[in-house]
């Protein structure tokens, strides 16, 4: 703070805090652009008309000439793929994080007791596993042909449901609560459970809402497990429905079929980039009111404990 | 005194299992609270490693894991005569120290430029915007992409209204440019949420030594030289060596989702990308399996070397 303020105070800048500043806004301003002009891009090309992408390209200004809903129509035309893919992706995103929060904070919470005996082999044991692993076929395997994954909704929340990195960053958290609130809730005759949600819980509060955007962000954003466990339409994610829109010229021709129109009448473009935003759209929405969270969190992450 | 410590020993020992005993019926909650994240780290960490004898074998869906044919080192013979895994491997080594060296330049670049600026306005609202790309899947990176570089995409467009021709990153002769579009990618999508990491390290540092430095008359650029950077250094070496441990690992999103097209696989085809499509369509898990049980070595080969070079120089930093 004290250095922020003195060279604020300063009457001259010397040339070479100058030559820096110039270089510095100019890079920083030249890098956001280019993180902010593509999302611009799709939400523009989105509104824009098929005859126009294809005959003009894509533009970052709308104009009367060139807007139209046609994308967005032809998507919630047939609007059942959408809204199942939605509330796949919804309950998936809800459900896995509440119960990967359960899971791992009550790892953690266990793990940094220091009255508790077994702590480090058993830090060691779910350490180990981001060490070796057996590789992506014994995994598959066991996955569709002991565990029943095939077409299963829970294959898309089990799978993250318990991060150790997370864990580690949860125990860590706690590690630096001090022990003596826990003993003397122990005194007073609670047990690990109720100091667990009573306790721990409420005072973990920041380190919980990070860990639950970070692990909300990767069911949302999930297509992996999709691509892997499920094969009926009916189970797609938000972001496997768009990858597949994406890949497949099929995907048109069913959209076509269903709709009784010709494969070129169907406006692929904007129906992708409509696609795209109705798929970013909540994350993008939230994304101001969560940023400061991350940031904190990314912090939290890096203290290693 | 040989007598005594013996039956000292004795009288430890004894009660040894009455202590398991105990603690485990003192500690009963906690041991209940790890129940299920034991359980499912067996099942699908531990269960799976022994499932690597695949890699060995000759695999045979109606036979399954254990009835399939051994057939000795033949899945590795394959990859190896093939020239699969040299490329493999090249690619994914080449790729993840690009990736690690133009991510860490300008993840520490970029926090050092905005730790030095003074519009906190400014500051804030483009460190926001440069964490966007993190939020965003691969998938969705895929379809802007298509958007910028596509044949109807910005980039054509500005192309030929300044009358040059087009150019079309997915044709077969740009195959040796995707390269250069993958580390380009690579750093949007990473560069504002990394340099959160840094941009934390640098305001741990105290501001008596940048001022201290200022009054010597150091400026702007000697203080980066001298003070920013150096106190930076842990950090940038933790950060790497983190990278370091999983450099056999491709990102199999962004390559799976980014590349399209048999022609750019020569030049963008990793262990993971490879290990997924034998997989899913060839009928020889072995090979896949093969592929993934040598990326998995390595992996621990190289993540225990760097644990142990940093136990000997600075134990602090050893990850265990």
């Amino acid at each position: 703070m004290s250095k922020l303020h003195s060279s604020r105070t300063r009457i001259k800048t010397s040339w070479d805090t100058k030559a820096f500043n110039v270089m510095g806004y100019t890079i920083v301003t030249i890098f956001a652009l280019a993180c902010v002009i593509p999302f611009i891009l799709v939400l523009t090309g989105s509104f824009t008309s098929e005859k126009w992408i294809l005959t003009h390209g894509y533009s970052l200004i709308l104009r009367p000439e060139n807007f139209s809903l046609e994308g967005y129509a032809t998507i919630f035309r047939s609007p059942e793929k959408i809204l199942n893919a939605y509330a796949v992706t919804t309950f998936v995103t809800v459900v896995g994080t509440v119960l990967s929060i359960l899971l791992v904070t009550m790892t953690g919470y266990v793990l940094s007791r220091p009255s508790f005996p077994w702590r480090n082999g058993i830090s060691f044991y779910f350490f180990f596993t981001t060490l070796f692993s057996g590789g992506l076929v014994p995994y598959y395997l066991l996955c569709t042909q002991y565990l029943n994954f095939k077409n299963h909704l829970y294959a898309l929340i089990i799978p993250g449901l318990f991060s150790v990195w997370n864990m580690i960053i949860a125990k860590s958290f706690m590690k630096g609560i001090p022990n003596e609130l826990v003993e003397s809730a122990k005194i007073d005759g609670a047990g690990d459970l109720r100091i667990y949600f009573q306790i721990m819980m409420p005072l973990c509060k920041p380190m919980i809402a990070t860990l639950a955007l970070f692990t909300a962000l990767g069911y949302w954003n999930d297509w992996y497990n999709c691509m892997l466990f499920i094969s009926d339409d009916t189970k797609y994610n938000l972001q496997y429905t768009l990858q597949n829109m994406l890949r497949s010229a099929e995907f048109i021709t069913k959209i076509a079929q269903e709709q009784g129109r010709t494969v070129a009448s169907v406006p692929s473009e904007s129906m992708k980039l409509a696609m795209t935003v109705v798929a970013i759209g909540p994350i993008v929405a939230l994304y101001p009111f969560l940023q400061k969270f991350f940031v904190k969190g990314i912090t939290i992450g890096s203290v290693k404990g | 005194m040989r007598m005594r410590n013996k039956q000292q020993t004795q009288l430890t020992k004894a009660p040894r299992g009455q202590t398991l005993l105990r603690n485990v019926k003192k500690n009963r909650t906690m041991l209940w609270m790890l129940v299920i994240p034991v359980t499912m780290c067996f099942i699908f960490c531990y269960i799976p490693m022994p499932g690597v004898i695949i890699a060995f074998k000759k695999y045979d869906y109606m036979k399954g894991i254990f009835g399939s044919e051994w057939n000795g080192f033949d899945n590795f013979r394959y990859l190896l005569m093939s020239k699969k895994l040299w490329t493999l491997t090249r690619n994914t080594l080449l790729y993840n120290i690009v990736f690690i060296i133009t991510g860490t330049i300008f993840q520490v670049g970029l926090a050092v430029i905005l730790n030095e600026m003074l519009h906190l306005k400014f500051k804030k609202i483009s460190q926001s915007l440069m964490f966007l790309p993190h939020f965003i899947s691969w998938v969705v990176v895929a379809t802007i992409m298509l958007n910028i570089f596509g044949d109807h995409g910005v980039l054509n467009q500005v192309l030929n209204k300044l009358g040059l021709e087009s150019v079309s990153i997915y044709a077969y002769e740009n195959a040796s440019k995707w390269p250069i579009v993958m580390v380009l990618l690579k750093i949007w999508k990473g560069a504002g949420y990394g340099s959160v990491v840094y941009l934390a390290a640098i305001v741990g540092i105290s501001p008596e030594i940048n001022e201290a430095a200022k009054i010597d008359g150091a400026n702007i650029w000697q203080r980066i030289w001298y003070v920013t950077l150096p106190s930076l250094k842990p950090t940038i070496i933790i950060m790497t060596l983190l990278s370091i441990g999983g450099i056999f690992r491709g990102d199999f999103g962004m390559f799976y989702q980014l590349v399209k097209g048999q022609h750019l696989m020569a030049s963008s085809d990793v262990l993971d990308t490879y290990i997924y499509r034998t997989m899913m369509s060839t009928s020889n898990m072995g090979w896949s399996a093969a592929a993934g049980l040598y990326q998995s070595v390595l992996c621990f080969i190289t993540i225990n070397i760097v644990n142990f070079v940093v136990k000997k120089v600075d134990p602090d930093y050893a990850l265990y």
